[in-house]
């Protein structure tokens, strides 16, 4: 457990580098967050994926897994891919200020 | 230098692994390592062969048995296990089970793949051995490739044999 600067804040990070409050979470951060993983600039598609995770992590307590993401979210699997082409499960969730997704779907 | 995200720096990380079981309870392992690696951001190259045809062809993917004979992991006697009806009843279980759980079908297993970017591919000495063509295959396998093109395609990947 860390911290780091992330958009001109102190971010509290856990040892994979995911944020640990999603509380201290911002769409600036967002945006950082994800020109770190190659993606530049977020999408419509992108808020849509993201707004979906942070609901649902706020009502399960958990961010969703790829699966639930396109069952619920309007998107498609080839379509995640696209959207986050080095890898929709954990960059989803880490651009969401959320920690790694728990399960294996 | 290009961060892949994968703690693997500048060179992306690849898994390789070899299916060999046609069980429905052998196909889920390499799949889910599969697309756990896709999800990841790590490469993955997916070699069929042997029993591990059946998880690939079209006709026979949704037919897939759970073994029980011979698995002290059932927990039931052998003789028991061995009696008619004991494997029909056990696959049905895991299939509700899979089912409850939201898991996906083998057969959506593989389109959720070839969807994830993951290469499938059918082993050429399986294929003749078994008298299967390519068109027996589900579309998303991309190839029936020889044991040697296999070590072409795997170059640099973690290797798993399933």
């Amino acid at each position: 457990m860390g911290t780091t600067r992330i958009a001109g804040q102190e971010i509290e990070v856990n040892k994979d580098g995911f944020m640990s409050n999603p509380d201290q979470w911002s769409p600036e951060i967002a945006a950082e967050l994800a020109r770190e993983a190659g993606i530049d600039p977020l999408t419509d598609k992108h808020w849509q994926v993201i707004d979906f995770c942070r609901r649902d992590a706020a009502d399960k307590g958990e961010a969703p897994g790829v699966r639930r993401i396109t069952k619920n979210a309007g998107v498609s699997m080839k379509e995640m891919y696209q959207l986050f082409p080095r890898g929709p499960g954990i960059l989803s969730a880490k651009i969401s200020g959320l920690t790694k997704p728990k399960g294996c779907i | 230098m290009t961060d892949h995200g994968n703690g693997n720096g500048d060179a992306p990380r690849k898994v390789a692994i070899i299916c060999s079981k046609g069980s429905l309870d052998m196909a889920y392992p390499g799949l889910i390592l599969a697309n756990a690696a896709r999800m990841m951001g790590i490469d993955a190259v997916l070699f069929f062969t042997f029993w591990g045809m059946d998880v690939i062809h079209d006709k026979r993917v949704d037919k897939l048995h759970t073994g029980i004979v011979g698995n002290p992991a059932t927990h039931m006697p052998a003789m028991v296990a061995g009696l008619p009806g004991m494997e029909g009843l056990a696959t049905k279980m895991m299939k509700k089970k899979i089912d409850e759980l939201d898991i996906p079908t083998v057969r959506e297993m593989i389109e959720i793949l070839d969807d994830a970017g993951a290469e499938i591919y059918g082993c050429q000495m399986a294929a003749e051995m078994m008298d299967i063509d390519k068109k027996d295959l589900l579309p998303q396998v991309r190839e029936i490739i020889t044991a040697m093109d296999f070590f072409d395609k795997s170059e640099g990947a973690q290797t798993i044999f399933i």
